[in-house]
């Protein structure tokens, strides 16, 4: 063994509650040392449960969690030093900001004098220095926040787990919040294993992301891998926007393959091993489909009706009909305007071959 | 203007039901008008006597008139009750000497007359005490209340031991709410705590189980406590049958103070149980996971995270269940027996029995006032504003 065992590890962990069915399914993951991966779906999809068995709340029905390669099995949860940060922040309210940091510190014995010391250090690590005397009830959603963070990372573990816990905030405080989450975590090394059912910030803060659909996970790439590359329509659909026809696979080339959609022919990426025959869902972006009123030179070309165009700043959303799909979009980026198209004309839409990709339809 | 028109039967209400009948209340604890009243004249005499041996010819002249007048009035009893509460014997002296009047002959002086017929009325004592009992505004009662006397020599002390009759009882009353409380809150707070964080199915179950003694009568309920605890009661019934304790051994849990404490402690647990789950309910779940998160032991994350955060409703329901213990009545009449009886059995013992409704309004004032330094303490320490009670 020369490579060190990954810092966190999920060994085909299967989980059920008492009383329900399997909450999470075969679940095998690997986090690295200082790696941001984060847990995305949707909600009721069992992220929280994975998190809870990291942390030692929830044992695993079978399989194994390790830390450091050691199983955590039958450690009990104050014993596995992890920070977590829960959903609703958690702040103890009947004490100050100050003593909510200081109390993991306490709990292990720290001296007054470096209590004091670390929890200044961490209140500065979330610019929160003037705060310490206040209750946590006098903090904005934002600044609590800060201090939940604060407090998972005051006793310096080496992995953190935060549960949604931007979900509560608005839009902007979430963005920001989003990029000083990141800034901590790449300022100290750790690693954080992170939930959230938004795909954006999903995309904006992690390493990596495993997407999780009914207690499996359906991949687990870098963001920019599972947006250029989705596994499974379910992929496709839940990170960024896709449209997704349905089709027969006719004939398979070399990386391409044809498929036939509502009796129209239309080349994709044949990224599985789905044999003639088969029937796939064929993923295009709807920034790759572009539109025309005279014919292209795409391999994939087809006549629309224009239902509806949407005018939203830097992009055209428009509605089409295209092969008997009438919810199909296409955006149009806002640089050239929209050609004079307007809703009931027909026009001409087209993408490249390996702009879109051919999925199993099986798994959606 | 609107608004104040909407609270008007209530505030109406209260104020008959309530604001009313305790002001009366209280105000009879010190003032009792009825012997000035029946014997104006004579209290006018006796304002200006010394106090020393006996009271001018025109004292006992006044007197010999209001007893025949009271006596025609039938506002006698009413007099003579008050004036022998301060002094026993004095109901008979009067009501012989009012009957006897009409028949007897006049001896030159008013003083022979009433002499002549109760040889009480050369005692300088009879006449302090119907001085006493005729001032209007008196702590005669407080004193009772308090099992302190005027002595001799004027001053005011506690009775001997033997013969205090309220302080003990006073303080046993104390003792056993503050016990009762102390019992409720060891009880309720576990059971508050389980039915918080079950859930919701679970926990609407077991808040149903919690209320349904609220359904029941209070006197089923206290006479269940009989059925259980006597002494061929079914506790005790079970207890020999499965030989545990021989026949003649069985326990008495009740008619004494095993009885009170058990009874009270069950008619009262709701009120514990309410407020502590109301604030437990508003305490979130994932503190306590937070703080074990944190490296706290669960037992040292209930006592630094979950416990202060209970306070508010251990406040509430101990204050709850003191308050209604200290005066409670029905349960401890029915199942105290002697050794289990409270303060509250003698306020009643005079309201309907021996009618010295002074001295049950100074008891109950007493009572009040306890409490409500109780709860002026209670607001200093947590504040009212954090104290939650459903
Ligand atoms: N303590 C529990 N007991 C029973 N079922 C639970 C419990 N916690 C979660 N579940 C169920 O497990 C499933 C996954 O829940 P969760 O892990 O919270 O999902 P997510 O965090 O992705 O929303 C849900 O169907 C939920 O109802
Ligand atoms: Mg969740």
């Amino acid at each position: 063994m020369s490579q060190p065992a990954p810092h966190v590890e999920y060994l085909a962990v299967h989980k059920r509650y008492a009383d329900s069915d399997w909450v999470v399914r075969d679940l095998d993951l690997e986090l690295n040392r200082g790696e941001f991966l984060t847990l995305l779906g949707p909600s009721g999809s069992g992220k929280t449960t994975c998190l809870m068995m990291l942390a030692g709340f929830e044992p695993a029905t079978t399989g194994d969690i390790r830390i450091d390669g050691v199983s955590v099995a039958g450690l009990p949860p104050d014993k596995r030093g992890l920070g977590v940060v829960f959903q609703n922040y958690a702040l103890f309210p009947h004490m100050s900001v100050g003593a909510n940091l200081a109390f993991p510190l306490e709990v292990r014995g720290l001296s007054a004098g470096q209590r004091r010391e670390r929890v200044a250090r961490a209140l500065e690590l979330v610019r929160l220095e003037d705060f310490e005397d206040r209750r946590p009830n006098q903090l904005s959603g934002g600044q609590q926040q800060r201090v939940a963070i604060a407090r998972a990372l005051v006793f310096e573990p080496e992995l953190v787990l935060m549960d949604e816990p931007l979900g509560a905030l608005d839009r902007r405080l979430r963005e920001q919040l989003q990029y000083e989450i990141r800034r901590i975590q790449r300022q100290l090394g750790v690693t954080v294993l992170y939930v959230t059912h938004d795909q954006t910030e999903a995309m904006a803060m992690s390493d990596r992301v495993a997407v999780f659909r009914a207690g499996r996970i359906e991949q687990v790439a870098t963001p920019e891998v599972l947006y250029e590359e989705p596994q499974t329509p379910f992929v496709a659909s839940f990170i960024g926007e896709n449209n997704l026809l349905k089709g027969r696979i006719a004939s398979v080339g070399r990386g391409v393959c044809e498929v036939e959609v509502a009796g129209q022919r239309l080349q994709a990426a044949h990224i599985s091993d789905l044999p003639p025959g088969s029937e796939t869902l064929v993923a295009i972006r709807p920034e790759r489909v572009n539109i025309a009123p005279l014919p292209m030179r795409y391999s994939n070309e087809f006549e629309a009706l224009v239902e509806d165009i949407s005018f939203l700043g830097d992009h055209l959303r428009v509605r089409l009909e295209v092969c008997g799909n009438s919810d199909f979009i296409a955006k149009i980026p806002n640089i050239v305007g929209h050609g004079g198209i307007l809703p009931g004309d027909q026009a001409r839409i087209g993408w490249g071959a390996l702009d879109c990709r051919a999925l199993e339809a099986a798994s959606y | 203007m609107g608004a104040l028109a909407l609270v008007l039967p209530l505030l109406a209400f209260v104020t008959l039901s309530f604001v009313v009948p305790l002001a009366t209340l209280l105000s009879k604890s010190a003032y009792q008008p009825e012997v000035s009243e029946v014997f104006p004249e004579t209290m006018h005499v006796l304002a200006r006597w010394n106090g020393e041996g006996l009271p001018p010819e025109a004292a006992f002249a006044a007197m010999a008139g209001e007893l025949a007048k009271a006596l025609d009035e039938r506002a006698l009893p009413r007099a003579s009750g008050a004036i022998n509460r301060v002094q026993g014997g004095m109901r008979g002296v009067l009501n012989l000497t009012a009957r006897r009047l009409a028949r007897t002959d006049f001896a030159g002086t008013w003083r022979e007359t009433l002499a002549g017929i109760s040889g009480d009325w050369l005692q300088p004592r009879t006449w302090l005490a119907i001085r006493e009992a005729g001032a209007p505004f008196t702590l005669r009662h407080y004193l009772q209340a308090l099992d302190l006397e005027r002595k001799e020599d004027g001053s005011i002390g506690f009775r001997p031991e033997d013969s205090r009759v309220y302080t003990p009882l006073m303080w046993r009353t104390l003792l056993v709410s503050l016990g009762v409380t102390l019992l409720c809150l060891l009880i309720g707070y576990p059971i508050a705590c389980m039915i918080a964080n079950s859930p919701p199915k679970r926990s609407r179950l077991l808040l149903l189980l919690v209320l349904v003694p609220f359904w029941t009568s209070l006197l089923v309920r206290t006479t269940a406590w009989i059925v259980l605890l006597q002494r061929q009661g079914v506790i005790n019934g079970l207890l020999v049958g499965l030989g545990i304790l021989p026949d003649d051994a069985r326990l008495q849990m009740i008619y004494n103070m095993t009885g009170t404490f058990v009874a009270m402690t069950h008619v009262l647990l709701p009120f514990m149980v309410l407020p502590l789950y109301s604030v437990m309910r508003s305490i979130p779940p994932s503190h306590m996971p937070a703080a074990v998160s944190l490296g706290a032991s669960p037992l040292k994350a209930f006592r630094r995270v979950y416990l202060p955060q209970t306070l508010p409703g251990i406040g509430a329901g101990s204050l709850l269940v003191f308050i209604l213990a200290i005066g409670y009545y029905i349960t401890p009449a029915l199942v105290g027996g002697r050794t289990g009886e409270l303060i509250s059995s003698q306020i009643a013992y005079h309201v309907q029995t021996s009618l010295n409704w002074g001295l049950a309004a100074a008891l109950s004032s007493i009572l009040l006032v306890a409490v409500t330094v109780l709860y002026l303490i209670y607001s200093r320490v947590v504040g009212i504003e954090r104290m939650r009670l459903g």
